[in-house]
Parts: structure tokens; sequence; C-alpha cells
């Protein structure tokens, strides 16, 4: 029996162990909290008779919806109600981004002009639309709506097909054609031949050295491809075009006021701070790069694209994921202008069922997934990004 | 900034539910030494600040016969402009002691979302309202019709069903903030304001231009506007409810703010029970005698309340209709103070 010469060490005594002995101490604190607020919750709630559970989801919503992507009436479920919110914060927040970096991304260039007279703009642009906080910003361009522009019957026509009015934007649209389906899957494929076309050129260049005008490849292909369809069709042009009926236009498409004002407001307000981000990142990467792709003799396009563009997108990108994730959580001071947006439904249905807790805890759920999907979606950008370091 | 509110009050509701039903409320406000009442922010004659900052209306002024009842003093009231979103949950979590914001009684509300309403303190129905060059003359002729209506009130709920009950196919426009909304409407953003009758009337008076608005024959609705208080918590719930009966009763016997004192020396039993001459009422509500005296003395009578803050001679001119005492052909009527 030869014992070990090394002495046992109490497990106390052991910061290994006694680390994990916190971890576990503190795992069971917190749930202990947690199962002290929930099951105290419910027991009050329970006394105080006030109904609890996902029951309500299944009720008939008794409401009506102003605008919906969907089919949605007063006679459907409170789960379509919310639903119907959810789309339409997700359709508000999807066009509101995309518009933000376009334009965002153009003014921060414009800041960045050698002419005096653009720069200036863009940076008075950028200051104003920066310090005035987005809720009176939206207050604003919806009473610029409905204070200004006249009532349907005398609405402004400025362009056939075009009727602006105080119920909001509608235009002339290319009535359904059977076209449409094949002009979609024709743009659909000359995506993957972009794609493809893209993969080929890159391989070929590193195999041969030779470039390929890819940009303007894809860009014929994803043009071209559906407009061929269109034109064998017979280039179908029937319009549709809004009507005065009864109270309001019908046909063609229209948008609210409350989405107008709502997407101006937002983009307006994210695209300045995309601009400062957009020139942050320009400006991070030294002017001794530019010189040396000079000296090295690429042209202006190609410094942009292969030198410049690379390095300030990875400085870019992080500030940019997060001024996304704030158009979206902006996107439910909607409630104050009156657009149907995922907090404005949510709200009603916790009133009209009285289940905040339930509510609330949804709201926090959608705009998590909302948030986290973003993130993913950039992290991963980010991650290609970032690959291009050498 | 209206989530983070409701979130606050849903996190509140999940702590405070377990100190709320331990004291009494009335304990409760005793301690703190003013009622902390819901209202609405901008109904004229229901409730709204003057240009002075301070509140006026009929419910403001139930809301201050209650703190008469409690504390002898009609002052000791603290207002909390709630929108109708907002106005359940504050009361669910215990932010406000009482609501007294038109809020129409309901079996779902007075069950399942765990409330009490007391006395009805205003009988309406909901009306639409339309600008004179609309040529509407019936509610049935609004196929089509954008509507302003406020979400999370009964009446988002009675236009939907009037609506589609009529096979009408209608775009409402839902705007919390109410004074947001009646902008909205006069501005011309919808054909048609709907919302309890009273209220209509209320947003046309103090409109840039009246006489343009004209509000359609049909009453769509029953809708008993009433005081509301936490399940759970009886003392109290007799308190408001009691307090809402007196201003009736008051009327009925006829005593006002100005004969109240003369009526202390009233030979009328009733009178002398309600007044606390002869003293047991105001022990067995949990306050003193003199209660339902300070409310009158302090507030006036309903009749005096309705009189003053929506009644003929002020902007709005409602008629008594509904709201009249039981014994002019209304539906006011106090069971029997003994």
């Amino acid at each position: 029996m030869a014992d070990t010469t090394t002495e046992k060490i109490p497990f106390w005594l052991d910061p290994k162990k006694r680390a994990i002995l916190f971890q576990i101490g503190v795992f069971c604190l917190v749930a202990l909290l947690a199962y002290y607020l929930v099951s105290n919750t419910l027991t009050n709630l329970k006394r105080q008779h006030i109904a609890t559970g996902w029951g309500f989801l299944h009720k008939e919503s008794a409401f009506e919806i102003g605008e919906s992507m969907i089919p949605y009436s007063s006679a459907n479920t409170y789960a379509r109600a919310l639903l119907v919110g959810a789309l339409n914060t997700v359709k508000v927040s999807f066009i509101g981004i995309v518009l933000s970096v376009f334009f965002g991304t153009l003014i921060g260039v414009a800041r960045l002009s050698s002419n005096w007279l653009v720069s200036k703009l863009a940076g008075i642009f950028i200051e104003v639309m920066q310090d005035i906080p987005v809720l009176l910003q939206l207050f604003f361009w919806y009473a610029i709506f409905y204070e200004t522009f006249p009532s349907p019957r005398q609405a402004l026509h400025p362009m056939a097909g075009l009727y602006l009015c105080n119920r909001g934007v509608a235009m002339a649209f290319l009535s359904p054609h059977p076209a449409h389906k094949y002009m979609l899957l024709a743009f659909l494929a000359a995506l993957v031949l972009s794609y493809a076309v893209y993969r080929w050129a890159r391989q070929r260049q590193a195999r041969k050295g030779l470039p390929f005008p890819v940009f303007w490849t894809s860009l014929a292909l994803i043009i071209g491809l559906p407009l061929a369809v269109w034109l064998a069709f017979g280039a179908p042009m029937q319009m549709d075009v809004p009507k005065l009926v009864g109270f309001n236009f019908k046909g063609g498409i229209s948008f609210s006021p409350e989405f107008i004002a709502l997407l101006l407001g937002l983009v307006l307000y994210t695209s300045a701070f995309v601009a400062e981000v957009v020139r942050a990142g320009i400006q991070s990467v030294g002017k001794g790069q530019t010189e040396a792709a000079k000296a090295i003799g690429l042209k202006q396009g190609q410094i942009l694209n292969l030198v410049i563009l690379p390095q300030a997108l990875r400085v870019i990108i992080p500030p940019l994921t997060s001024q996304m994730l704030n158009l979206t959580k902006n996107s439910s001071l909607a409630v104050a202008i009156g657009f149907p947006d995922f907090v404005s439904v949510a709200n009603t249905t916790i009133n009209q069922t009285g289940q905040s807790i339930e509510g609330v805890a949804l709201i926090m759920a959608v705009y998590l997934i909302f948030s986290l999907s973003t993130s993913v979606f950039m992290n991963w950008y980010n991650k290609r990004a970032a690959l291009v370091e050498r | 900034m209206k989530m983070t509110k409701l979130c606050v009050l849903a996190l509140a509701a999940v702590f405070m539910l377990s100190t709320v039903a331990l004291a009494g409320t009335l304990q409760d406000v005793r301690a703190k030494g003013f009622i902390q009442a819901g209202v609405n922010g901008g109904v004229f004659g229901f409730s709204m600040p003057d240009k002075k900052g301070v509140w006026k209306g009929l419910d403001v002024d139930t809301a201050r016969a209650i703190a008469a009842a409690v504390f002898g003093d009609a002052s000791k009231v603290k207002y909390v402009a709630l929108t109708a979103v907002q106005r359940l949950p504050a009361l669910q979590s215990g932010e406000i002691d009482v609501l007294c914001r038109n809020t129409t009684q309901t079996l779902t509300r007075d069950t399942v979302n765990g409330l009490n309403f007391a006395h009805v303190n205003f009988y309406d129905g909901q009306g639409f309202l339309v600008p004179k060059k609309l040529g509407v003359k019936s509610a049935k002729e609004l196929d089509g019709a954008t509507v302003c209506v406020l979400p999370g009130t009964t009446t988002e709920l009675n236009a939907a069903d009037f609506f589609r009950s009529h096979g009408m196919k209608w775009k409402p426009v839902v705007i919390e903030n109410t004074s947001e909304l009646n902008k909205a409407f006069f501005a011309g953003r919808c054909d048609v304001l709907t919302s309890d009758s009273s209220q209509l009337a209320a947003q046309r008076s103090v409109s840039p231009n009246p006489a343009n608005y004209v509000l359609l024959p049909e009453i769509i609705s029953k809708e008993p506007l009433a005081p509301v208080v936490r399940h759970g918590d009886d003392q109290w719930y007799d308190v408001v409810n009691w307090t809402v009966m007196a201003l009736i009763q008051a009327e009925e016997l006829g005593i006002t703010s100005k004969n109240v004192d003369q009526m202390l020396k009233s030979k009328d039993p009733r009178i002398k029970r309600f007044l606390g001459v002869t003293p047991g009422l105001g022990k067995a509500l949990g306050l003193d005698n003199k209660w339902a005296y300070n409310i009158v003395k302090q507030v006036g009578n309903y009749g005096e309340i309705f009189d003053r803050n929506v009644g003929p001679k002020t902007k709005l001119g409602l008629q008594r209709g509904l709201n009249a005492l039981w014994t002019k052909g209304g539906l006011m009527y106090a069971a029997p103070f003994r």
C-alpha cells in the first residue's frame, strides 16, 4: 500500500472545484428566484381571478386591422391578428433597412466628397436628422400628410396613374398577368447564373490572371432575362389604375399615410447614422493604401472594390448591424401614429384579453427573434468580410 | 415609449400583485394620504386639465367625491392620465387605486380581467361623427369608409361587429393617443370618428369648426361607464360603489352643495341618516359619519356634476337622457341608504 505522496486536497480548497461549486450555487439561486417569481405571479393572478395561459390565442379577435399582408378579418383568431402585426413590422423594417443602408451609404460618401456644397449639404442632413428624436419626426411626417394633402375627392394628380391624398398614395400597377410568374422565375435564374459567372470568373482569374467584367454581365443577366420573358409574352402593358370608388381609391397599389410616415421617419433618421458609420469606415482606411494602389496601377473602381471597401467593410459592418437593429426596434413607435405593427396589435390584444404578462412576453420574444436573426445574418456577413484579411 | 410603460407595468404586476391585496386599498390610501386615480388625459367634460392645469370633468369629480368620502378633502387625488390600452394593466398592477376613465362595464373585464365595476356614473352609447360635406345620413351608408377609432376600447370591437353584421367593409385607423386620433380625424384622415356619443360631442365641441360635423342617428351599443377597482378588495369596492350612489341619492333627496348645511337640520330621517346626523352608515363603510356630507359639500350631487361638466349650459350641451334620475325617466337609481 503505497500512499500517494501528494496530500489529498479538500474540495473547498481546490480553486477549480470551488469555482464549479460557486457556479452551481449561483445557478440554483437564479432558478429559485425565477421559480418564486413565476409561482408567486401565478398564485396572485389566480387569486384575483385574472386569466392566464395561451388559450386566448385561439379565440376570435373581434377587432379589425387597418392594413395587412395576409387576408384578415375580425372573425380571425388573436394568433392571426398577431401574425398580421408581426408581418407588418417585418415589412416596414425590411424596406426601412434596405433604404437606410442605400441612402446612408450615398450620404456618407457625399459627406466625403471634395465638392464643398455636396459635402456641406450631407453634413447638414446628418446633423439635423441625428439630433431630432425619431418620435418627433414620425409625428411631423404624419401631420404633414394629413394636414397638407387634400381629401380623396380632390386628390392631387401629378401624373397619370398616381394619386396623392390624405388617405395615402395610390399608384397604377401592372395588372396580374401569367407572364409575371415566369418573369420572377427568370429573375431567380438570372441570380443563380450571375453567381455561377462570379465563381467561374474568380477561378479563371486565379488561374490565368485574366479579369472578367462580372458586374456588367450580372446586370445584363438580371435585367435582360426577365425582360426577354416579358417580350416573349408580347409585352403585356395592362395597367391596374386606381379609381375613386365611394370613399376611397380602389385598384393599383396603395400605401397608407401611417406606413409612409413611419418609413420616412425611420429611414431619414437611421440613414443619418448609417452615413456616419460609412464615413468612419472609409476614413479608417489609411491614405497610404490608396496611394499604394495607384502606384501599382489599379484603376479608380478597382481601388475602391479591391482595396478600400474590403478594409472599410470590416469597420462598417458591426456598427451598421446595430443601426439595423435600432431601426427594427424603433419601428415599434408606429403605435404613436397608428400603423398596425406588432406592438400595436399586441397592445390591443392585451387590452381586450387582459393578459398583459403573456402579451408583453410575446412582444419581447418577437423582437428578440427579429434582432437575433438580423444579428446572425450580419455576423455571418461580417465573418466573410473579415476573411478577406491576408 | 408606450411599450416601455407597458413592460414596466407588467413587471410591476409581477412584484406588486403580492403586496396589493395584503393590506386593504382603503388602509393603503389612508397611509399615503391621497387617492391615485387613473383618468383620461383629454376628453373635455369628462377629464381634462383646464388652462390652469386643474383637472375638470365628470370622471374627475367622481374621483374627487371618493377623496371627499375617504379624507373629507376632495383635493386629495393624484391623477394619472392613461390611454385606453394602458388603463386596465395600470389598475391590475396596483399603480392606481381606482380607474375613473369612461370605462365600459363588460363581462370579460369584470371576470377574466380581474376587475370590479362600481355603480355606473354615465350611461352612454356608441355613435358616429362625420363631416357634413360627406353627405352621409345613416351609418349604413358607410361601406368602404375609413374610421378613426381608439385601440383597446369596446368601441373598437363594436365597430367591427357593426360593420361585419351589415356586411360592410371598413378601414380602421387606430391611434392610441386620444388627442392625436382626433387631430387626424378633424384634419380629414378618416371619414368617420366613432366613440361613445358623449365623447364625440365633446370632441366636436373643441374642434376648429364644430358646425361642420354631424352625429349620425344610429347608436350601436350600450356603454355603461363606471369607476373600476381590482378584484379581491370588497371594502374598497364598497367605498367606491357607495360614493357614486351617494351622488345620485343626494340629488334624489334634493341635497345640493349649496343647501347641504341647512339640510343638516332637516327632520327627514332619510336625510338625517344620509348626512350622518343619525350615525351609522359611515362606520359601516369604514369611513367617518360625515362622508356623504363631505361629498355633497365639496363636490355636489350628481345633477350638479352633470350640469357643471357636460350639461346643456356647457359647450357639450348634453341632455340628461338616460342619465336622469329614475324618478324623471332616466336610469340613475341608488340603492337605499339604510
